[in-house]
C-alpha cells in the first residue's frame, strides 16, 4: 500500500490566537459531523452522508489563504468547507434536514450546498464535474478584470475524469487564476490509489501541463495554510493556475454504507494516530499555547453552536409543495 | 425455484452468465474489491479473478469506452455505472460510439455490450442519485434500452441482454433492489428483450408501464377493482425497441390508454407510445390517450414533501386511472 502516512513534523511558530482560532474551526467541523452522524442514525437526516472526518485540517489550512471575494467549488464531502468557508451552521444544518430555512432551501442536501454570499458554489454530487466551471468562473474574472481567484477542490478520484485534464490544460493555457486544490484521501470511493493511477503522485500530473504544483501534509493545519498561502500567492500575481495536493485520510467510510472492504482497520488506525485536531492540540499545549482550561472552553463554545444549529433545523419549515416547480426556469419574464 | 430479491437476481444473472462464458467481463467503479455500491456484483472477484471483475477509475467515458472496444474485440463486456446520474459523460461513447458501430462498419463490427446503471428516486438520494434518463438513449437507434420490474426478469433479461449482439442499456430501479421478491429460475434462464408482459389482464383500460411504476400501476389497479373497474397492466420491459403488437392489441381490446413512468412528463417515453397509438389504433379509442409522469422538474428535490409530491405512487396513478375510466 501506499497509505503510508507522511512522515512530516507540525510546522510552528504561530500566534496564540491564530493557533486557537483554528484549532476552533476544525473541532467545530468534527463535532458537527459527529452531531450529523448521530441524526443520521435518528433518520432526520436522510439519503446520503460523506463525512470529512480525518481531513479537517486542508478545508481549515486552505481557507485561511483566501479571501471573502475569492470563489469557491467543493465536492459531496464539503461540510467542512462550508463550516471554514462562513456559512452558517444552522443553514448547513437546515439543509441537511431538508429544510427551507437551508442554504439551498432544502432542495439539495446534505451534497449540495450552496451559498451566494459566501461564493460557495457546491456542493458538486458528481466527480469531476466541477472543474470545467471553475475555469468558466476564472475566465470570466479575468475578462472583467477581477482580483479574485478561483478555489476548486477534488479528490483523487477526480484525477481520472477528461474534465481534470481538460480543466488543467485551459487554466494552463490560458493563465487562469485557478488554485486545483487535491484532497488525496488514497482512495477513489472504494478503489485505492494505486489501483486506480498509473502515476500516484498527482503533482506530476501538474507537470504535463507545467503548471507549478507542490504537496503537504494535509493533517497538518498549519503546513496546510503555509502551502496554501504560498500557492495562492503564486495564483494572485497572476502567473497562472497553481496545483496543490493535501495529503490525507478519511477516518470513516466513503458514505454512511460502507464495509471498508478495500483496506484495512490497521491502516485506519495508523492513520488515527495522525489526527490532525489530536496532532495540533498536542503540539499547542506542548508549546505552551493552549491550557486544558481553553481546550474545555472552545468545547463548550462549539457545543453550544452545534445545538444551535439542530435546534434551528428542528425548528425549520418545509418548503410548501406548491413551489416544487419554482426555479425550473427564471421567474423574470421572458422580454 | 429460488425466491430472490431483485438485486440477488442481478447478482444470479451475473454470476450463471459468467461461469457458463469466458468472454463475459464486468467493470466498473467498485465493483470488484467492494462488489459494487449496492452489492450487485458481490462475489463475482472471488469467484472469477480480477482480469474478468474490473475495478475502474472514476472515468464513465473510459469505463464505456473500454467496453466498446473489448467487446468489438471478441469479449462480452457488462460495463456498471454506478448511479445513472453518472452516466452523461459516457454519453458521447454510448450514443456515438457504440450505437453506430455496426451501421458505420457496414455491418462488419459489432458491439455487444451492456451498461448497466440504477436509476430511479425515492431513496433521498436528491438531485444527483435520483434520475430516471432513459428517454435519452429511446430517441437514438442502435442500441435496446431495457427496464425490467421483477426478479425473473432482472436475470433473464440480464443474460440475454448479455449475449444480445447490439448494445444494451440496462436499468435497474434502485427502490426495487431490496423490496421485491420472487421466484427466479436457476442457470442460464432468459427472457426476450422487445416483448412487454402483460402483467395483469383487463377489459376496461389500459396501463404501459416500466420498471417500479409496475408495480405502483398494479396496486392501483386492485383498488380500481374494488370498484367494478378492470385494467389492464402491462410491463413494458423493453422501452427501445417497443413491443408495438402488444401495446397496440391492448388498446384494440380497452380502447383506453394510459402511459405511467416516473421519468419527467416531458420528452419522456410517453409521448413515443402515444404517437405510436394514435397512429395505429386511434379507430379503437374511446377516451384520449393518456399520461402521467413527474412534474417537469429535476428528479428530486431532497426535500422529503417535495420527493414525495415529485414521486408517483398508487394512489396517484388510480386517480389517473379512474379519470381515464370516467370519460
Amino acid at each position: 500500500m501506499n497509505a503510508a502516512p507522511m512522515n512530516t513534523t507540525v510546522t510552528t511558530p504561530v500566534e496564540r490566537e491564530h493557533a486557537l482560532h483554528l484549532l476552533h474551526q476544525m473541532l467545530r467541523i468534527r463535532r458537527f459531523e459527529a452531531r450529523a452522524a448521530e441524526l443520521y442514525g435518528a433518520m432526520k437526516i436522510r439519503g446520503f452522508l460523506h463525512l470529512y472526518d480525518g481531513e479537517e485540517a486542508v478545508a481549515v489550512g486552505v481557507m485561511e489563504a483566501l479571501t471573502p471575494d475569492d470563489n469557491i467549488v467543493a465536492t459531496y464531502r464539503e461540510h467542512g468547507h462550508a463550516l471554514a468557508r462562513g456559512i452558517s451552521a444552522g443553514a448547513i444544518m437546515a439543509e441537511m434536514y431538508g429544510k427551507q430555512e437551508g442554504c439551498a432551501r432544502g432542495r439539495g442536501g446534505s451534497m449540495h450546498l450552496f451559498d451566494a454570499a459566501t461564493r460557495f458554489y457546491g456542493g458538486n454530487a458528481i466527480v469531476g464535474g466541477c472543474l470545467p466551471l471553475a475555469i468558466g468562473f476564472a475566465l470570466a474574472d479575468k475578462m472583467r478584470g477581477q482580483e479574485r481567484i478561483t478555489c476548486c477542490f477534488f479528490g483523487d478520484g477526480a484525477v481520472a475524469e477528461g474534465e481534470f485534464h481538460e480543466s488543467m490544460n485551459l487554466a494552463a493555457l490560458w493563465r487562469l487564476p485557478v488554485l486545483f486544490l487535491c484532497e488525496n484521501n488514497l482512495y477513489a470511493m472504494g478503489t485505492a490509489l494505486e489501483r486506480h493511477q498509473s502515476v500516484t503522485d498527482l503533482t506530476r500530473k501538474a507537470a504535463s501541463y507545467d503548471v507549478p504544483a507542490a504537496a503537504v501534509d494535509g493533517q497538518d493545519v498549519l503546513a496546510v495554510e503555509a502551502a496554501a498561502r504560498t500557492a495562492v500567492a503564486a495564483v494572485r500575481s497572476g502567473a497562472g493556475p497553481y496545483f496543490l495536493e493535501c495529503r490525507t485520510y478519511r477516518f470513516r467510510g466513503h458514505s454512511a454504507f460502507d464495509t471498508e472492504l478495500y483496506r484495512t482497520k490497521d491502516e485506519v488506525e495508523q492513520w488515527k494516530q495522525r489526527d490532525p485536531i489530536r496532532l495540533f492540540i498536542h503540539l499547542l499545549m506542548d508549546e505552551g499555547l493552549l491550557s486544558e482550561t481553553d481546550l474545555a472552553e472552545l468545547e463548550r463554545k462549539v457545543a453550544d453552536e452545534i445545538e444551535a444549529a439542530v435546534a434551528f433545523a428542528e425548528a425549520g419549515t418545509w418548503e410548501p409543495v406548491e413551489d416544487l416547480e419554482r426555479f425550473v426556469y427564471s421567474e423574470r419574464r421572458s422580454p | 425455484m429460488p425466491v430472490l430479491t431483485f438485486l440477488e437476481a442481478i447478482r444470479s444473472a451475473l454470476h450463471d452468465a459468467m461461469a457458463a462464458d469466458q468472454r463475459i467481463i464486468v467493470l466498473g467503479e467498485d465493483v470488484a474489491v467492494k462488489g459494487g455500491v449496492f452489492l450487485a456484483t458481490d462475489g463475482l472477484l472471488a469467484r472469477f479473478g480480477e482480469h474478468r471483475v474490473i475495478d475502474m477509475p472514476i472515468a464513465e467515458a473510459a469505463i464505456v469506452g473500454v467496453a466498446i472496444g473489448a467487446a468489438i474485440h471478441g469479449l462480452l463486456p457488462v460495463a456498471e455505472i454506478q448511479f445513472a446520474d453518472y452516466i452523461y459523460p459516457a454519453i458521447d461513447q454510448i450514443l456515438n460510439e457504440a450505437a453506430r458501430l455496426r451501421y458505420r462498419s457496414n455491418g462488419d463490427w459489432s458491439c455487444p455490450i451492456v451498461v448497466r446503471a440504477p436509476f430511479g428516486a425515492g431513496i433521498h438520494g436528491a438531485l444527483y442519485h435520483s434520475q430516471s434518463v432513459e428517454a435519452l438513449f429511446t430517441s437514438t437507434p442502435g442500441i435496446k434500452v431495457v427496464v425490467p420490474s421483477t426478479p425473473a426478469d432482472a436475470k433473464g433479461l440480464l443474460i440475454t441482454a448479455i449475449h444480445d449482439p447490439d448494445p444494451v442499456v440496462f436499468f435497474e430501479h434502485k427502490q426495487l433492489y431490496r423490496s421485491v421478491r420472487g421466484d427466479v429460475p436457476d442457470g442460464m434462464y432468459r427472457e426476450p428483450i422487445g416483448k412487454a408482459a402483460v402483467r395483469r389482464s383487463g377489459d376496461d383500460l389500459s396501463v404501459f408501464s416500466y420498471g417500479l411504476m409496475v408495480h405502483y400501476a398494479l396496486t392501483a389497479a386492485e383498488q380500481l377493482a374494488a370498484d367494478g373497474i378492470d385494467a389492464e397492466v402491462i410491463d413494458l420491459r423493453t422501452l427501445a425497441p417497443l413491443d408495438r403488437h402488444t401495446i397496440l392489441a391492448s388498446v384494440a381490446k380497452t380502447g383506453r390508454a394510459l402511459i405511467v413512468h416516473e421519468d419527467t412528463l416531458t420528452g419522456g417515453v410517453g409521448g413515443e407510445i402515444a404517437a405510436l397509438i394514435a397512429e395505429h389504433a386511434f379507430e379503437y379509442l374511446d377516451a384520449p390517450v393518456r399520461r402521467l409522469g413527474a412534474p417537469d422538474v429535476f428528479a428530486a428535490p431532497f426535500a422529503d414533501p417535495l420527493e414525495a409530491h415529485f414521486m408517483l405512487n398508487p394512489q396517484k396513478i388510480a386517480a389517473a386511472m379512474r379519470d381515464l375510466a370516467a370519460y
